[in-house]
């Protein structure tokens, strides 16, 4: 029964594989793709509950013991995400064949796309250290493949960037695997928060510690890190930003979380104080970054920074409100980032621009898409009585237990930022004069639908919090007690 | 011998630093083979030296090496090797289609 | 502008066939010993890829009427179903399992389910190598 837990990843992966022998066919390769993401949708929700009901799930593959073979660890944690990821892949794989051309869909679009679903399945569900850098490049893998589809010059300059820059970080990561395992013996992430405890010198852990947060935030585009991230989010297709900021930047996220619940909690006056003002200066650049610019999509992804800034502060205050509001927001981000960039890039389509000094009075033409947009960026905002308000609250509780104002303070504004740079692209892109341009009514629909049904969600989420919550509150528990994981895994 | 080894691989990492740094992509690829190649001498030291007999094991065998760093190495030598050939091809397009192979022509504006 | 590769092509025909033999002892002997489907699956790719070297690409191509882009599939595909088979078994993920069998001419052999994991391997390394390989050697 075990063997639940790794089904989100071999579904998607065996699907990918499959894809390839008829890559041309895409009438087939679309219906195939559909039918296999709503497959594992449903196999995600199942192992959910399953999970619910039965505790966390433990796979040793291969038959291989706890601490000398790889697991797959399905707590409540990873299959949430997995479930979250699952339904962002939905919604992506309706909008896909509306965006992409003829030629891109052929070019393996279907392949990479359950790719990056294994890979970031497979990222949040492993036990192991240096499986999360296999996973970790599975995903980069299918990303890189991603940002070429087209193949036009940007694209390419672009990722070239792009790769190189996480090839860096990939082996930084190696390098520091291999530190860890020279202190402490174990790749297995619940032994090694089991010895973390024994070691004497704790020096060299906190140093291990920081660089591994530096891999994590190369991924997660925290502040000094996120450079890479606006461009590269923009150049490809929309729905292929929508699946990379929705949950590229959110696995190094979940990594931090992970990493540094279980593990590095030795010296939290460095680590976890350096969190709180990386956090605070992510929010801050990010938001200007976002109010900077014109470009429609590059104001969303640079929306992606502050939301990191935000979850990385409930890690950094390490409370119970403040973990809690981390992974409300997580869950929440990933829901609302996905269905901004499709919208986004609904608007950029049906005006035929992304430049908002050239777009006006879209409302007049596509109301529904105004007041979805509008409801959006409330959510984003984090106004009540929306999820991403329930995030922000717990988070500015945690830190206010804490008794650290200033972020509190630098979070209140942030949202409000956020807002105004949100706002902005309803009042110059909605408002205005009624434009003449050419409407497009059947082919709005079908490119709203599947953020409809995020939206949709994301509003459910937050106005249903009563129910979801106490998951949430399950999760911290689990999360802040390492002692759980490390006997559901090594089954002392 | 691990020091020798640490010291060749913090070489190996100096060297790579270096020709990331340069203009040329061909370079900067030079670059990331050695920074791999530096990672991976790396694991190898961090898992000791000359413990022992190969990690096979057969009957009667005596002490034998640690095959956890050997099957890291394995697994990140694969990585890197698809990584790099990727590179390589992207690069090779990336350079065709923009005409230049210098990092600095290939900074890119804001308004595209 | 043709070259005088005489020795090249000469060493080539040689050489290549050594590769080839050894690379696939290499994948065989994998699931106990030193080898595995990696090795050997680069070895073969850098004797074919010799032989493109020596005799052309047309007349490789001829001779190895294989697409390489849908080799790599297939290869995966057997690896993956490899780690399947543990669902019919009701085994952990990925378990293998050996056995010794009498086979005709060759004797008791010693067969793994880790050697057709290693094939899937093998096949996939193949596959890639060669398609980037003449991905590259064909656009100029």
């Amino acid at each position: 029964m075990s063997n639940i837990a790794v089904l989100p990843i071999l579904i998607p992966l065996v699907a990918g594989i499959i894809t390839i022998f008829f890559h041309k066919k895409i009438k087939a390769v679309r219906f195939f793709a559909k039918l296999v993401t709503l497959l594992n949708l449903g196999v995600a929700v199942w192992i959910g509950y399953y999970v619910i009901q039965n505790g966390t799930v433990v796979l040793e593959t291969g038959d291989w013991v706890a601490p000398y073979g790889i697991v797959m660890v399905a707590d409540r944690l990873a299959i949430f995400l997995v479930i979250t990821t699952n339904i962002i892949a939905t919604a992506c794989v309706f909008f896909a064949q509306h965006s992409l051309s003829l030629k891109q869909e052929q070019f393996y679009f279907y392949t990479f796309y359950f790719l990056l679903i294994t890979g970031v399945s497979g990222a949040f569900l492993t036990g192991d250290l240096f499986n999360l850098f296999v996973f970790y490049e599975v995903l980069l893998m299918a990303s890189y493949g991603l940002v070429i589809l087209g193949g036009e010059r940007v694209q390419l300059r672009e990722s070239l960037k792009y790769v190189l820059l996480n090839l860096f970080s990939s082996m930084l990561f190696v390098t520091t695997v291999a530190f860890l395992y020279s202190v402490v013996g174990t790749i297995n992430m619940a032994q090694i928060a089991q010895r973390v405890q024994e070691v004497e010198q704790t020096g060299i852990l906190t140093t291990i510690g920081i660089v591994l947060f530096f891999v994590f935030a190369t991924k997660g585009a925290i502040f000094p890190l996120y450079f890479w991230l606006p461009k590269s989010y923009i150049v490809p297709n929309t729905v292929v930003s929508a699946l990379f900021g929705a949950l590229l930047t959110k696995v190094g996220i979940y990594s931090i979380l992970r990493t540094f619940t279980l593990m590095f909690t030795n010296d939290t006056g460095v680590t976890h104080e350096l969190f709180i003002w990386l956090a605070a200066l992510s929010m801050l650049f990010g938001v200007i970054g976002a109010l900077s610019t014109n470009n429609i999509k590059l104001i969303i992804a640079y929306n992606i920074i502050p939301a990191v800034g935000f979850m990385l502060m409930g890690i950094g205050l390490l409370n119970d409100a403040g973990i809690s509001g981390s992974v409300y927001y997580l869950i929440h981000d990933m829901i609302i980032k996905a269905a901004l960039f499709l919208m986004v890039g609904a608007l950029a389509y049906l005006a035929g621009t992304s430049d908002l000094t050239k777009m006006k009075g879209m409302i007049h033409h596509y109301p529904l898409l105004g007041w979805m947009f509008f409801i959006g960026s409330l959510v984003l905002a984090g106004i009540p009585p929306f999820s991403g308000f329930i995030g922000k609250l717990l988070l500015l509780r945690g830190g206010i237990e804490e008794e650290r104002f200033v972020i509190v303070v630098i979070g209140l504004l942030t949202s409000l930022l956020i807002l105004l740079s949100m706002m902005r692209i309803f009042m110059r892109g909605f408002w205005g004069e009624k434009p003449d341009i050419k409407v497009q009514p059947k082919q709005a629909r079908k490119l709203m639908m599947p953020a409809v049904f995020l939206l949709t969600l994301s509003i459910i989420l937050g106005i249903g919090a009563e129910w979801f919550y106490p998951h949430v509150d399950t999760i911290t528990t689990e999360l802040l007690d390492q002692g759980s994981y490390i006997d559901s895994v090594l089954k002392e | 011998m691990e020091i020798i080894m640490a010291v060749l691989a913090g070489l190996l990492f100096a060297t790579a630093i270096y020709n990331l740094l340069q203009k040329q992509i061909l370079r900067i690829i030079i670059g990331t083979v050695l920074l791999s190649h530096g990672a991976h001498l790396f694991i190898l030291t961090m898992g000791k030296l000359k413990r022992g007999d190969p990690p096979i094991i057969v009957e009667g065998a005596g002490p034998f090496t640690d095959p956890l760093p050997q099957a890291l190495i394995l697994t990140s030598i694969v990585i890197s090797f698809g990584v790099t050939s990727f590179l390589l091809v992207l690069a090779y397009r990336a350079s065709t289609l923009n005409k230049t192979d210098n990092m600095e022509e290939l900074r890119g504006s804001e308004h595209e | 502008m043709r070259t005088n590769d005489l020795i090249f092509r000469t060493t080539t025909s040689l050489i290549a066939f050594i590769l080839l033999g050894f690379s696939f002892y290499l994948l065989l002997a994998g699931h106990n010993a030193p080898g595995g489907g990696f090795i050997g699956g680069l070895m073969t790719a850098a004797a074919i890829l010799l032989m493109y070297m020596a005799y052309g690409f047309e007349a490789i191509r001829k001779i190895i009427p294989v697409n390489f882009k849908m080799v790599i599939p297939t290869g995966l595909f057997i690896a993956v179903l490899t780690g399947i088979g543990s669902f019919v078994f009701d085994q952990p993920f990925l378990s293998q399992t050996y056995g010794h069998f009498h086979l005709p001419i060759l004797g008791d052999v010693e067969l793994a389910t880790a050697m057709i994991f290693d094939l899937g391997v093998y096949l996939t390394v193949v596959g890639v190598t060669l398609t980037i390989m003449l991905t590259i050697a064909n656009d100029s």
